[in-house]
């Protein structure tokens, strides 16, 4: 059993074909026309894009806010999991960790994307200089940077530790360069007992420590709108409203993510349909609940009828953005709700053509939080409207070509599946009792 | 060094031949076990559970709320921006990094726990067999004195391991 599963999640990083490389090709040709696109914009400025008074802020900021979203697939899904010792999640949690590591690496580069002169991007990290630039602790995009570097370093850890052992499995099976780069990364990992309680007591407690942050990003995320006293923005629902639309788009990737990888790896035997089927449950209680924010957002402002927030309100029920909206709503609520809830409908497709829609929907959702706002401000001769130019659109597309691209690459050096959280899952249940023996009485000094 | 150690196809067989040593009289620290999964549900891999991790993500935490405090609110007193009559030092949102570098440091120290009592990163210790990646669990004594030695050997043998090897 531990020979087979070895074999079939280690064949990816042993066995390495033609598609591979084609695919890594075509990825990392649009990931280049995408930093082509950015090099022009650089080149030059902001004329190029769509970005005008007074919308400056609208599909960079987007993608960013999306990514963001996109990262809570992984890292929180699996330490809920882990917490509540869910079994069916050990084919999934590393699949999910990966999307959150890369997610946010992609997302954090938007706001460096957006800056024109992206070289002072320093000037965001806050430390004190005598240029008169201050570190502003009160400016929400500072709190952004300790956010998420926070999580992305977390994250990265959470996803690294349990990589150690199958790092160790790999080492043992390669020769020449690639065993002494994995003897490197498994660190001479041996596999006693204590080495891996103490992995296990870890990642226990990271998981605890990083839910609170996976929370606390997204709602900083949503400070940098909802501090501002702007139409619409100005809202106290816009934490937890951000939250849930990020676990929503987040487990809706994850599932577009396993379907790619059951069907390009051959992982039929581990990604089953029971693991579609349950995280499909959880995008359908992710729909309803996205729904009723959207609900108490839009009914609070059209019950408020103050008049500046309802003319960003009726932009988006029938104005300009209206096709936009009732498309999110189509993509986030109506399509999924009964592909989801009907028994009958349930099975991997259906599970993937919903999240397709949940992740378009969202990518919509955040458009529709950014644009309208800006473009219905408080006084009307400050209206205006925003279209993306090529350069947005090259550099959104790349976004995902990128996230493909280090996905596909990812997959070469590691297994991607955790080999020994399923081997784990395999054990008889409780097979002697584990005692811990009266003659173990260890020194305090031992205890470490 | 010298070993002497024991390859076995299944946790039951490995299960026996620790018994099996701890019946000639060798403590279980003394017997070195490793496998390429936790084996907690059986009695030989569930020793060494204490641990005060825990306790030091606790502290690191709390370092990492000192950190932030300090930083904020010096910086702030060092450089301080025109507030118009507002407080200089805003701990309401100074909480926020506060908070983040908090679980920040409560990470960092589970981690540098991890690695120091895992004794990692390090380099692979001469007791070790590549087939305990195939599977295998590995029961072995480092270091036995030579009276010891035949009593290991047979308890190991005896226990059905698939190879008994001695180092050094």
């Amino acid at each position: 059993m531990a020979d087979r599963l070895a074999s079939d999640l280690l064949r990816p990083v042993f066995q390495t074909t033609g598609k591979f490389y084609a695919l890594v090709a075509v990825l990392g040709g649009i990931v280049l026309c995408g930093a082509a696109a950015w090099g022009y914009q650089l080149y030059y400025g902001f004329g190029v894009t769509g970005y005008n008074w007074p919308v400056y802020w609208a599909l960079h900021e987007t993608n960013f806010v999306f990514w963001i979203g996109i990262s809570h697939a992984g890292t929180l899904i699996s330490a809920i999991l882990r917490l509540v010792n869910a079994t069916w999640r050990r084919p999934v949690t590393r699949c999910a960790e990966i999307i959150t590591a890369f997610a946010l690496m992609i997302g954090a580069m938007f706001p460096i994307i957006h800056l024109g002169r992206p070289w002072l991007a320093f000037f965001l990290i806050p430390y004190p200089s005598e240029r008169g630039i201050w570190p502003n602790y009160r400016s929400p995009l500072v709190w952004d940077f300790f956010a998420i570097n926070t999580y992305l370093l977390s994250s990265l850890l959470f996803l690294a530790l349990p990589m150690i052992p199958d790092f160790a499995l790999i080492r043992d099976r390669a020769a020449g360069l690639r065993k002494k780069v994995y003897s490197l990364l498994s660190m001479g990992w041996q596999g006693t007992p204590k080495q891996w309680h103490r992995l296990e007591s870890a990642m226990h407690i990271m998981a605890l420590a990083i839910l609170p942050i996976a929370v606390s990003v997204h709602t900083i995320v949503s400070f940098d709108f909802s501090m501002a006293v702007v139409p619409m923005w100005h809202s106290t629902i816009f934490g937890p409203y951000f939250v849930a639309g990020a676990i929503f788009s987040g487990i809706a990737a994850l599932i577009v993510v396993m379907a790619l990888l059951r069907k390009a790896l051959h992982l039929e035997a581990y990604l089953l349909p029971l693991h579609f089927e349950n995280l499909g449950k959880l995008l359908l209680l992710m729909s309803l609940l996205w729904g009723y924010f959207v609900f108490n957002e839009r009914l609070t402002v059209w019950y408020g009828n103050s008049p500046h927030e309802m003319n960003v309100f009726w932009s988006t029920q029938t104005g300009d953005f209206a096709p936009f909206f009732w498309t999110m709503v189509l993509c986030n609520f109506v399509i999924p709700f009964p592909l989801l809830a009907i028994k009958k409908l349930r099975s991997i497709s259906t599970a993937v053509i919903a999240s397709c829609c949940v992740v378009a929907g969202m990518w919509l959702e955040r458009f529709l939080i950014i644009v309208p706002s800006l473009a219905r401000k408080s006084t009307s001769y400050s209206w205006g409207t925003y279209t993306p130019e090529w350069t947005e659109i090259i550099i959104m597309v790349a976004s995902f070509a990128a996230m493909a691209l280090l996905y596909v690459l990812v997959s070469k050096l590691v297994p991607i599946i955790s080999i020994w959280e399923l081997k784990v899952g395999e054990h008889p249940k409780s097979k002697v009792p584990a005692v811990v023996r009266e003659e173990e009485t260890t020194a305090a000094g031992e205890l470490l | 060094m010298n070993a002497i150690y024991g390859l076995y196809n299944t946790p039951d067989a490995a299960q026996r031949a620790f018994d099996g040593l701890r019946a000639q009289g060798l403590p279980t620290r003394g017997i070195s076990i490793m496998s390429s999964e936790p084996l907690e549900e059986w009695e030989f891999a569930s020793h060494d559970h204490e641990t005060v991790m825990p306790w030091i993500a606790v502290i690191g935490g709390g370092l990492g709320l000192t950190v932030a405090y300090l930083l904020t609110a010096i910086t702030q007193e060092v450089w301080p921006i025109n507030t118009g009559g507002m407080p200089i030092v805003t701990n309401w949102t100074n909480i926020i990094v506060m908070f983040e570098l908090t679980m920040l440091g409560a990470v960092l120290a589970t981690v540098f726990t991890l690695f120091m009592t895992a004794r990692l990163p390090r380099k692979l210790p001469q007791l070790y067999d590549p087939a305990i990646s195939n599977g295998r669990i590995l029961i072995g004594v480092a270091n036995p004195q030579d009276s010891q030695l035949d009593g290991i050997e047979r308890v190991l043998v005896s226990t059905n391991a698939e190879i008994v090897r001695k180092l050094g």
